[in-house]
C-alpha cells in the first residue's frame, strides 16, 4: 500500500509546483511559442512595437534560397560527424588503455575526465591561445614554413581548430561512459579471447566494440546532437573563430544566434531554429531506426 | 601432448603470498586434478600455467620451454572457465571457431573443423544459436568445443562443473574423462569437489593454503593421506580424529581404556608421545555394547542415505561418524560399542600434522614430487 499525502487546500499544491512551472513557462514555453510566431511572421524593421505581419512560409523560402545557409548546413554536418568520430575514437582508445590496467591507469582515468568539467567557452579561450598562429604553442610550426597553421586566414584550419576543441572537451565525457562499459564486460571473456589468441586490437574489434554497442550508440546520439546544436558548439565557435574566416566555421547554431542577436533578424533566425529542430528529429529517428537495430542489448 | 614442469613457483599480491613455492611435474597425457578448499591457490596456479596470471618467482615450463614470459596464446594451452566465458554476441559456431578465425585459418577449413568439433561435443544442431539460448550443460559443451578445436597441447579446466546441477555434473564428468581418453592431451583440472577429483584424476594434487599437501593417485591419497589436512579433506563423511597417547610399551593407542595395536616399530619410535589418530567412518564398526575391543558410545543421530547410513556416535563428547553398517538399525540414544580396526588407523603428528609412518610412502613416490617446505 502506498501512502498518499492528501492536500486539503487547493492552493497549497499549486504553490509548491509554482517555481517549477514558472521555470518551464519562462524558459521553455514562452521562447518556444515566440519562435513559432516569429518564424511565420515578419518582425517590424525597428523593433517589436508595431503589429507583426503574418507571412506564412516566406521566412523559410528566404532561408532556403540563401546559398550561405546551405553552406552553413554543410559545415554543421562536417563539424558534427568529424568531431563526434574524433572524440569517440580517442576516448575509446584511452578507455581501452585504462581498462587494460596499464601502469598509471588510475591516475590517467582521473585526468581524462577533467576536460568535461570545463565550460566550453573556457575551452575555446584556452585553445585560442594554444593555437594562436603567431604567439601560441602551435606557433612553432609557422617557423618551419610560414602559414603552415593559420586559422584566421584559412577556413580549413579554423574548422580543424573548432573540431579539436569540441573533441577535446567531449573525450572526457565519452571516456567515462566507455570505461564504465568496458569494466562491465566480464574479465573472463577477455581472458578467454586472449587464450584464443587475440591481441589487444583484435579483442577490441571482435569483443569490446560489439559488447559495448549499447553504450557506443548512446554516445553517438549524444555527441551528434550536441555537436549539431549544443551550447558547447556555440561557445567554442564564438570564442575561437566567431564563425570565420569568411564564414568557414559558421555552423548552424552559431549562425542562428548571430543572425538573431547581431543581425536582429529574429524571423530568419526563428525559422532556421525550427529547421534545425526538424533536422535533429530526423537524425535521431534515423539513428534509432537503423543503427539501434544492429546494437546488441544483452 | 606436453609435459608440464613447475619449479618453485610463488605468487604474491603485494605482501600477501598466495603460493609458497610449488614444485610439480605433470607427465605428458596425464589427467591431473588439483583439489583444495577455496582460497588455497589452486586456481591461481592454473591461471599461471595459462598465462593469465603473472608468476612472481619460479619457473613453469611446458614441453621443455619456459613459458614465464610467453603470452597466453603462445603457450599452446586452452582453458575451460568456470562461468564458460562464452562470447555472448556470437553464435555457437563463431564461439567455437573464434580461435581459428584469429589464427587466420581459411573459411572452408574452419567450417570443416567447427562441424567436426561440434559433433564431438554433441552440438551439431545448435550451431546457429546464441549462448543465451542454451542450457547450462550446452554452454559447457560450447566451452569445451572452443577448447578442443585448437588441438592444444594442454587443457586447463577451472572448476568447469561447479555451475551445473548435480545430475548434469556427473554426466559432464564422464564426458570430460571420455574426451581426455580420445584426445589424450595433458589436462589440468581444478576443483574443490572431492568426488570429481577422485573420479577424474590420474594424478591427484591436494593443496592447502598455498602449499601442496600431497601428490599421488586418488587411491594412494585416500588410503595413505600424508597430512591430517588431506585426511580430513578427502572422504565423506570426513575422517574421525581424536588425540591420544601411545602407551609406554609403544604398542597401543589408548582410547577410553581400550588399546589398539599399531605397527610395533612405529609405536616404539613414538612411545609416550601424544598423536592425532584418524580413522575413516567407513572403517569404523558398530557392535553390541560390551563386545570385546569396543568402546561404549551413544548414538547421537542417524543420517539415512538410502544405500547406507551415517551413524554419528558420541564418546565422552567426541562425535564419531560411522558409515555403511549393513542393515543394522540404531535408535538415537542407544548405547553401542565402537570398534576401530587397527589396520585402518592413521597416525599423525599432533604438532606438524604429518603422517607418522610416511617414510614408505615417500620412498614409493620418489619420482613424483612432494611438498616444498
Amino acid at each position: 500500500m502506498n501512502k498518499r499525502a492528501v492536500f486539503k487546500s487547493r492552493w497549497l499544491p499549486i504553490l509548491f509546483a509554482l517555481p517549477q512551472l514558472l521555470l518551464i513557462f519562462f524558459f521553455f514555453y514562452w521562447p518556444a511559442t515566440s519562435v513559432l510566431t516569429w518564424a511565420f511572421s515578419l518582425e517590424p524593421a525597428f523593433g517589436g512595437a508595431g503589429d507583426r505581419l503574418f507571412v506564412g512560409w516566406d521566412n523559410f523560402r528566404e532561408v532556403f534560397a540563401d546559398r550561405e545557409y546551405w553552406q552553413s548546413v554543410t559545415l554543421s554536418l562536417v563539424f558534427a560527424f568529424t568531431a563526434t568520430a574524433l572524440s569517440m575514437f580517442i576516448a575509446f582508445v584511452l578507455a581501452i588503455c585504462v581498462d587494460r590496467q596499464l601502469k598509471g591507469s588510475g591516475l590517467f582515468r582521473f585526468f581524462y575526465i577533467w576536460p568535461y568539467a570545463i565550460a566550453a567557452p573556457a575551452v575555446g579561450l584556452a585553445f585560442r591561445f594554444i593555437f594562436a598562429p603567431e604567439s601560441g604553442l602551435i606557433a612553432i610550426v609557422n617557423t618551419w614554413s610560414p602559414d603552415l597553421w593559420n586559422p584566421a586566414k584559412f577556413g580549413s584550419h579554423a574548422m580543424i581548430l573548432v573540431i579539436i576543441c569540441f573533441a577535446w572537451k567531449w573525450i572526457g565525457y565519452n571516456f567515462i561512459f566507455m570505461t564504465a562499459g568496458l569494466q562491465s564486460i566480464p574479465r573472463s571473456l577477455i581472458e578467454a579471447s586472449s587464450m584464443d589468441g587475440s591481441g589487444p586490437v583484435r579483442r577490441a574489434i571482435d569483443l569490446q566494440i560489439p559488447l559495448l554497442a549499447p553504450t557506443l550508440f548512446f554516445l553517438l546520439v549524444l555527441n551528434l546532437t550536441e555537436s549539431f546544436v549544443g551550447p558547447d558548439t556555440y561557445g567554442i565557435v564564438d570564442l575561437t573563430t566567431e564563425g570565420g574566416p569568411n564564414g568557414a566555421t559558421n555552423v548552424m547554431v552559431y549562425r542562428i544566434v548571430s543572425e538573431a542577436f547581431q543581425g536582429l533578424n529574429y524571423s530568419g533566425a526563428a525559422s532556421q531554429s525550427l529547421i534545425l529542430i526538424g533536422l535533429i528529429m530526423v537524425f535521431t529517428f534515423i539513428q534509432f531506426r537503423f543503427v539501434e537495430r544492429r546494437v546488441h542489448y544483452k | 601432448m606436453a609435459e608440464i614442469n613447475i619449479r618453485n613457483v610463488r605468487k604474491s599480491y603485494g605482501r600477501t603470498q598466495i603460493l609458497h613455492g610449488v614444485d610439480l611435474d605433470f607427465k605428458s597425457g596425464e589427467f591431473v586434478v588439483i583439489l583444495g578448499p577455496s582460497g588455497c591457490g589452486k586456481s591461481t596456479l592454473l591461471r599461471m600455467i595459462a598465462g593469465l596470471e603473472e608468476i612472481s618467482s619460479g619457473e613453469i615450463s611446458i614441453d621443455g620451454t619456459i613459458v614465464n614470459n610467453l603470452e597466453p596464446r603462445d603457450r599452446g594451452c586452452s582453458m575451460v572457465f568456470q562461468n564458460y566465458a562464452l562470447y555472448p554476441h556470437m553464435n555457437v559456431a563463431a564461439n567455437i571457431g573464434y580461435a581459428l578465425k584469429v589464427a587466420g585459418v581459411p573459411r572452408a577449413e574452419r567450417d570443416r573443423r567447427i562441424t567436426e568439433t561440434a559433433r564431438i561435443v554433441g552440438l551439431e544442431e545448435m550451431l546457429d544459436r546464441k549462448p543465451a539460448q542454451l542450457s547450462g550443460g550446452q554452454r559447457q559443451r560450447v566451452a569445451m568445443g572452443r577448447a578442443i578445436i585448437r588441438e592444444p597441447k594442454v587443457f586447463l579446466f577451472d572448476e568447469p562443473l561447479s555451475n551445473l546441477d548435480a545430475k548434469l555434473r556427473v554426466q559432464m564428468r564422464v564426458e570430460i574423462r571420455r574426451l581426455h581418453k580420445r584426445l589424450s592431451a595433458t589436462s589440468v583440472f581444478v576443483t574443490h569437489d572431492q568426488v570429481e577429483a577422485m573420479t577424474l584424476a590420474d594424478k591427484l594434487i591436494v593443496m592447502n593454503k598455498g602449499h601442496v599437501e600431497q601428490v599421488g593417485t586418488p587411491l594412494e591419497i585416500y588410503h595413505r593421506p600424508r597430512t591430517r589436512f588431506v585426511g580430513t579433506f578427502i572422504g565423506s563423511p570426513a575422517m574421525n580424529f581424536f588425540d591420544s597417547t601411545i602407551a609406554p610399551s609403544g604398542n597401543f593407542v589408548l582410547l577410553d581404556g581400550i588399546q589398539i595395536a599399531i605397527d610395533s616399530a612405529l609405536g616404539r619410535d613414538n612411545a609416550d608421545s601424544t598423536v592425532s589418530v584418524g580413522i575413516r567412518p567407513e572403517h569404523c564398526r558398530l557392535v553390541k555394547a560390551g563386545t570385546a575391543n569396543s568402546v561404549p558410545a551413544t548414538v547421537d543421530f542417524v543420517e539415512e542415505l538410502g544405500s547406507g547410513r551415517n551413524v554419528h556416535v558420541d564418546i565422552d563428547g567426541t562425535i564419531f561418524a560411522v558409515s555403511g553398517d549393513e542393515g543394522q538399525l540404531f535408535e538415537t540414544g542407544a548405547t553401542v560399542g565402537l570398534q576401530l580396526p587397527s589396520e585402518h588407523i592413521h597416525l599423525f603428528s599432533r604438532d606438524t600434522g604429518l603422517r607418522l609412518d610416511d617414510a614408505p610412502v615417500l620412498k614409493h613416490n620418489t619420482n613424483q614430487s612432494t611438498v616444498a617446505a
